[in-house]
């Protein structure tokens, strides 16, 4: 995405997944070298083989290199021999991002918890439901899902779990200007409610969805978010519309066609997201909405002031 | 000729006996020896509070100083043992002030403490020095309060992961100025407030100061000046570890930390802005122990950084947090498709193994490792695989301690893991699904444990998980000779299981067993076992009431306790009713008199 400050250097790389051009890599750990931290960011790549998106722009295992200082990570396909200490590579992360394909026909891992029930007779134990069944050819997915719902399972002490829970909200922010005398032992929720939901509605999509401001912290990650949500839908509508699986999402959410994030003010107005200081921008929000690039022709885009969001950006 | 070697000798002989089990082995020598030793034995470890009362061991030790004392089993960790159970302090404080026991110190592990217990211990024992809190309850900063007021001599308060009410009073200001004894301080579990400048002028008059570990609520700005104050400290828990990284206090920080060119120990970061991290990098080229597990703000990439600082790790506790998780848990209502999903999941298991690939090229002293789960509340639980672990185990050959929660492991990752690392004393692996099976071959893990006990010959305590089978009870009954602790979840598929393990395991002190098939024919095959062993615990298993009541009966020296929840108490169950908890233990004092109505002394 064009037009973001990266505020903190380090860090921001590897959890960028916004779909660029950029790749990312895995270093193996007996190569590293001083240059720890460049060589520590990571790749993300598409499932391997099976493309049914009809995009040219994906090369096919074109850094492909197995004895290799860097590795891309599939999307879900491990080699034959997923024991070995390298992930596969794949080809690299495609311009319009996310595509749901598996190429799990060879991957052993897909049973896993079949088979764990069957041999085991264990009665107290069940697998958390969401194991997917509903999906097609997407078994290894059922490895994936939500821990089971044991008592004492898995074995954490109390404390440590409390911490996890009491802090997940602020996992999502990390605040660069606390007031030095900060002395209050929990966050403050008598003048600030914990959540704020907005709305968020997509051009084309006729089920919006709704985000929870608090949890973000930035533009930056508000936008990936929001990407994420939608492509979750596009595809569940592509899919539904009986069109072939994979095809349909790649036309949809290819690089050429762009969307624009605005809001809708406390005054009624519609803004574009990106202009004013982030907590100022959550204040004044009511809803938000994503619309097509094309209807916006007056926008340009690397203004000076603010940043646009726009999500699926290609960059030529 | 032994009786004619004076006893005043035979005393300064045992002053270098420190160890309790080697005390006790020197005291069943002969009864000159024994008594020699009863009187001169100032340091007493009690590992069941049950197994015996106050009285008895005041009079075994009459000039006991210092007391270790635990209550409930291991399982009451993961709230499998109802609240009021037992475990109480309260008796052995009174049975010691009323005999006038000069006591120093007091350790205790997961026993209630009460603030009446505190304020007793406070005021009965005047050169009381040391206490210890570890997974404790039943007290408030009231309780603390008292010792900090009383205890004019206090040298350490350390309070570890305990259950605290906070009362908000002012418990830290109630050390007196003229307390100036504190070796450490460790307050990291409470929740309150603490008056910053009293904390400051604590830290300021007690120069002996060595360890001091914050709770989240002392800002970035007190630490700072605390550590101006005391850059003798060799160990240090940071509060909160937030602020702008801009400031002039976190520039001040640094500095700060240059200066305290003698901390070996860095835990803490209960709250944390990761940019801050770079403050502590002074101090990373010294550290031996890394405790970064309560730190729910420090991703995996800035973990990394941190750790590649630190050459010397000795011990590290981490978990691998990863932020990506929380955007699929917080944006998505419905979760990803099961792709995408999928796809992120070993994505981020890479991030996690990938933080143990730089932990296992840097910290080559590596000792003990813990690697706790990232998120239990997000989806899918990504974490790390047996990769990471296969890293360590290849990186650190010094690994003698695993504590390993993850996604999957698979029988030839611990094949290697034991061959690179045959040093283990303690290998405990959690896998997040109790009863997934090798990732690769969909087999159980049964020969990846058995390659585990069968290469390390020292190993003393063992956690399995994962698809197990009566298999694996056999290569532990044969080859973990050293074991003294074992925990079993899940596993096994009949009595043979657990026969292997107590026919095989001569040194087995502790048992712990849960939602395994094993029945009576296993519980009653040895029962002379048990009066070796320091406990056993079964729940959700196949004994039934007849079997416990039959073990009970030939075993007088056993308390076999049943746990009844949420049933109603009838006089005389059913015989072949399945027993849902069940916790025995030898003992020399017979039920306890202090055993709530739910928990039955068969």
């Amino acid at each position: 995405m064009e037009g973001y400050s990266r505020k903190d250097e380090g860090c921001h790389q590897f959890l960028d997944l916004i779909p660029k051009q950029r790749e990312w890599f895995v270093k193996r750990e007996e190569e590293k070298t001083s240059n720890e931290e460049k060589k520590l960011e990571l790749s993300l790549g598409p499932p391997g083989g099976d493309w049914t998106i009809t995009d040219n722009n994906i090369s096919q295992n074109t850094s492909r290199n197995k004895d290799h200082d860097e590795y891309l990570l599939s999307f879900g396909y491990f080699s034959n021999n997923p024991c070995s200490q390298n992930p596969v590579l794949r080809s690299p992360w495609p311009k319009h991002g996310l595509v749901p394909v598996m190429n799990e026909s060879s991957q052993p891992r897909s049973n896993s918890i079949d088979v764990g029930l069957k041999s085991s007779e264990k009665k107290t134990f069940s697998p958390a439901p969401a194991a997917n069944t509903a999906v097609p050819n997407i078994s290894s997915a059922h490895k994936r899902t939500a821990p089971a719902s044991v008592v004492g399972w898995p074995p954490i002490r109390s404390f440590r779990k409390n911490l996890a829970s009491g802090s997940s909200s602020k996992l999502a922010s990390e605040s660069t200007d606390v007031a030095p005398n900060k002395v209050s032992d929990q966050k403050p929720t008598e003048n600030c409610p914990k959540t704020l939901f907005v709305k968020i509605n997509m051009d084309g999509i006729p089920i919006g969805r709704k985000v929870d401001l608090k949890a973000y912290d930035s533009y930056e990650k508000l936008s990936y978010a929001v990407d994420e949500l939608f492509r979750g839908l596009l595809a569940a509508q592509s899919d539904s519309s009986g069109d072939e699986e994979g095809k349909v999402v790649g036309g949809l959410l290819d690089g050429n066609r762009e969307y624009t994030l605005v809001y809708e003010d406390n005054e009624g107005d519609r803004m574009l997201v990106g202009d004013v200081p982030w907590h100022m921008f959550v204040s004044t929000v009511k809803r938000l909405r994503v619309l097509k690039s094309s209807e916006l022709p007056t926008l340009s885009r690397g203004s000076k002031q603010g940043k646009q969001l726009s999500i699926d950006d290609s960059h030529k | 000729m032994l009786n004619y070697f004076p006893e005043e000798v035979l005393e300064h002989v045992f002053d270098f006996v420190t160890s309790h089990r080697d005390r006790n082995a020197v005291s069943l020598v002969c009864k000159s020896w024994y008594s020699v030793e009863r009187f001169s034995r100032e340091k007493v470890f009690i590992g069941n509070c049950y197994a015996v009362n106050p009285e008895r061991v005041i009079a075994r030790f009459p000039r006991v100083r210092s007391l270790t004392l635990k209550g409930k089993p291991h399982f009451a960790d993961f709230n499998l043992v109802p609240p009021d159970w037992g475990g109480y302090v309260y008796p052995w404080i009174e049975a010691m002030a009323k005999h006038g026991i000069n006591l120093e110190e007091l350790r205790l592990k997961r026993m209630v403490v009460s603030d009446e217990s505190l304020e007793l211990l406070a005021k009965s024992f005047p050169n009381f020095k040391s206490l210890v809190l570890v997974s404790c309850e039943g007290f408030t900063t009231d309780g603390l309060a008292a010792i900090a007021s009383n205890c004019r001599f206090l040298r350490e308060l350390d309070l570890q992961e305990n259950e605290v009410d906070d009362r908000k009073g002012q418990w830290l200001s109630c050390f007196p100025d003229s307390c100036t004894s504190l070796i450490s301080l460790n307050f990291a579990c409470l929740k309150g407030e603490v008056n910053a400048a009293a904390l400051e002028r604590l830290v300021a008059r007690c120069p002996n100061l060595r360890s001091l570990r914050l709770n989240h609520a002392v800002p970035l700005d007190t630490l700072q000046k605390i550590l101006t104050q005391a850059p003798q400290l060799n160990d240090l828990g940071t509060g909160s570890f937030v602020h702008d990284p801009d400031s002039e206090t976190c520039g001040k920080l640094k500095n700060a930390m240059k200066k305290c060119k003698s901390i070996r120990s860095l835990s803490g970061f209960l709250d944390v802005n990761a940019r801050c991290l770079p403050a502590v990098y002074p101090i990373c080229t010294n550290l031996t122990s890394l405790n970064l597990s309560y730190a729910p703000g420090i991703y995996s990439n800035d973990l990394i950084k941190l750790i590649c600082h630190c050459k010397k790790l000795e011990r590290l506790w981490v978990c691998f947090f990863i932020k990506l998780i929380h955007y699929t848990y917080f944006f998505s209502g419905v979760p990803l498709s099961n792709q995408g999903l999928n796809w992120i999941m070993q994505i981020l298991d890479t991030i996690g193994d990938k933080g143990l690939g730089a932990v296992a090229s840097t910290c080559k002293e590596l000792q003990e490792l813990r690697v706790f789960p990232s998120d239990l509340y997000g989806v899918g639980n990504a974490g790390v695989t047996e990769e990471g672990l296969v890293a360590i185990s290849a990186g650190c050959p010094k690994l003698n301690s695993i504590l390993y929660f993850c996604q999957q492991m698979t029988n030839a990752a611990l094949i290697t893991v034991a061959k690179n690392c045959p040093n283990f004393i303690r290998f405990r692996l959690c896998t997040l699904n109790p009863t997934i099976p090798d990732a690769v071959t969909n087999l159980p893990l049964d020969e990846g444990f058995g390659a585990i006990v069968q290469s390390c010959k020292g190993l003393k305590r063992l956690s399995v998980s994962g698809l197990l089978t009566d298999q694996v009870f056999l290569y532990i009954g044969m080859y973990a000779e050293q074991l003294e602790m074992l925990s079993i979840a899940f596993a096994g598929d009949s009595d043979k299981g657990m026969l292997y393990v107590l026919n095989g395991c001569k040194k087995l002190k502790k048992l712990e067993i849960r939602d395994s098939p094993f029945g009576n024919v296993a519980l009653l095959a040895d029962v002379g076992k048990y009066e070796t062993m320091r406990s056993l615990w079964m729940s959700s298993c196949e004994v039934t009431f007849g079997a416990c009541k039959t073990l009970a009966e030939k075993m007088p020296r056993l308390n076999v306790e049943i746990i009844n929840e949420g049933e109603e108490i009838e006089a005389s169950p059913d015989d072949r009713h399945r027993v849902e908890k069940m916790y025995l233990y030898r003992t020399l004092v017979g039920p306890r008199r202090d055993a709530p109505d739910f928990v039955w002394t068969l």
